[in-house]
């Protein structure tokens, strides 16, 4: 054991801190992925009892191990790459769309110290980041060279970049209550239980952010970009095997990550409910876990409740609803805080 | 502070090596038989005809375009939230005002019928 200690110290310093990112990297990481796999059994499972079905139940106790066999189904199967598709694109395309979608993470606190990088401009990091989804969208529907990929990205895309504006003025609002681009500070400033936290004075933008963040994801009733009854998959129709997996990987960490950054920036992080016993004998990382399956449910509440929008509905509310909302309300925010004796409800 | 970034920085290497790994791995434990009919482009069993990179509607332009000027407006947004304490009153009001005429320009482009999918 002391010889381990020796050699680690012996190591110079560049060497100790990446294996020390390493490992807490790994410890995201790990945890993330899982998460995945139980969110799409947790998925079928839920939406098979609202539809009075009892979902998977084949493999394994109670189905506990359906993500595994799928998992492992699609690594044995065939991924094809079309003659006509242009390879290093196409392969490039499910990369590009699932780093984002983890990297993400890496400015996420999960409680006042449990955070890989505390950086003054997290909320900014993330906002890069997610926004980069759409690329991987667009080059998978060129890169396919197919007739429905092409359709599917070219939707996808202009409906991500249309809710994305909406879910960026949304995000403004949050600032101008916080006054700070980092997610500890963020939270920090919900403190002092649930009537403290920035739902109740951005509701409008609470609303805003949520609806666009399950657009964003292209998840149901927002998923015209794949939907199946006429352009079968969309982007990632000639998609099969891993290569498939990594899409959808990146589809369900997005929902984690929007489901997270909900609960961080509106529902008060890692602060209980109420700041008094027994709610504050529950550790903050168990808070914030509850909080993201809280958001993460109505993700799946949505797809078993509401049907498709049509595409035009979906860009008449990007544009025509939810922009011109955001923008009232960042006005009605500033309003109140220089002009009336209520601007303390705003911070 | 700069090194704070470094655990971001390795974050993002090793997601894309994760992303490259598992597509190996298919690569790997997957058969691969390809035949003609497996690597044509999907078309509901049809065979593929005309050029899958065809015309597409302008109005995807239109809406790319408007979402330059907005995302650059967010940008633009996002320093002045953090300082509005202390800007204060008159720093609120001339991004009102700033605000209020990129919303003209929204409001064009509303009646023109850019933002109408039919």
């Amino acid at each position: 054991m002391e010889w381990l200690t020796e050699v680690w110290f012996s190591t110079p310093q560049w060497f100790q801190v990446t294996a020390y990112s390493l490992i807490k990297i790994v410890a995201i990481m790990l945890p993330l992925i899982l998460a995945v796999a139980y969110y799409t059994f947790a998925e079928r499972k839920i939406i098979g009892y609202m539809q009075i079905r009892i979902g998977p139940n084949r493999v394994g106790p109670r189905g506990w191990l359906q993500p595994i066999a799928d998992v492992v189904k699609l690594m044995f199967k065939e991924a094809l790459i079309p003659a006509k598709a242009n390879r290093f694109l196409f392969l490039l395309a499910p990369v590009l769309t699932l780093t984002p979608a983890l990297a993400a993470w890496a400015v996420i606190p999960f409680s006042d110290h449990l955070v890989l990088a505390d950086i003054d401009a997290s909320l900014l990091y993330v906002l890069a980041l997610t926004s980069m989804g759409v690329y991987g969208v667009i080059i998978a529907g060129w890169a396919s060279n197919s007739k429905y990929a092409f359709l599917g990205a070219m939707r996808s895309a202009a409906q991500i970049v249309a809710y994305e504006i909406a879910m960026g003025f949304a995000l403004v609002g949050v600032l101008m209550a916080a006054g700070s681009l980092n997610f500890g500070d963020i939270i920090n400033g919900q403190q002092g239980g649930i009537h403290q936290w920035y739902v109740w004075p951005l509701f409008p933008l609470f609303l805003v952010y949520f609806i666009s963040g399950v657009a964003e994801t292209n998840r149901a009733p927002f998923d015209v970009a794949e939907g199946e009854s006429e352009i079968v998959a969309g982007f990632h129709v000639e998609y099969s095997g891993m290569n498939f997996a990594v899409f959808f990987l990146a589809e369900y960490a997005n929902m984690i990550l929007i489901s997270t950054l909900t609960a961080v920036m509106f529902l008060g992080g890692w602060h209980p409910v109420f700041e008094f016993a027994p709610f504050t004998w529950i550790p903050p990382l168990a808070w914030l876990l509850g909080k993201i399956v809280f958001v993460a449910f109505f993700f799946l509440w949505f797809r078993a409740t509401f049907p498709r929008y049509r595409y035009d509905q979906i860009m008449r509310l990007g544009w025509k609803v939810f922009i011109p909302v955001t923008l009232v309300w960042i006005a009605v925010i500033g309003i109140c805080t220089f002009h009336t004796p209520i601007g303390h409800w705003f911070h | 502070m700069l090194s704070n970034y470094v655990p971001i920085l390795i974050f993002l290497v090793v997601a894309s090596l994760l992303g490259c790994l598992l597509l190996f791995v298919g690569r790997v434990l997957a058969p691969n038989r390809p035949d003609e009919a497996k690597l044509s482009p999907y078309e509901c069993g049809f065979e593929a005809f005309e050029d899958s990179r065809m015309k597409f509607d302008v109005r995807y332009y239109l809406v790319a375009i408007l979402f330059i000027i907005f995302d650059l407006e967010i940008a633009f947004l996002f320093p002045w939230a953090i300082v509005l304490e202390e800007i204060g009153v008159f720093g609120f009001w001339a991004m009102m005002l700033f605000l209020a005429i990129l919303v003209v320009g929204f409001v064009y482009e509303w009646m023109k019928g850019a933002l109408e999918w039919e």
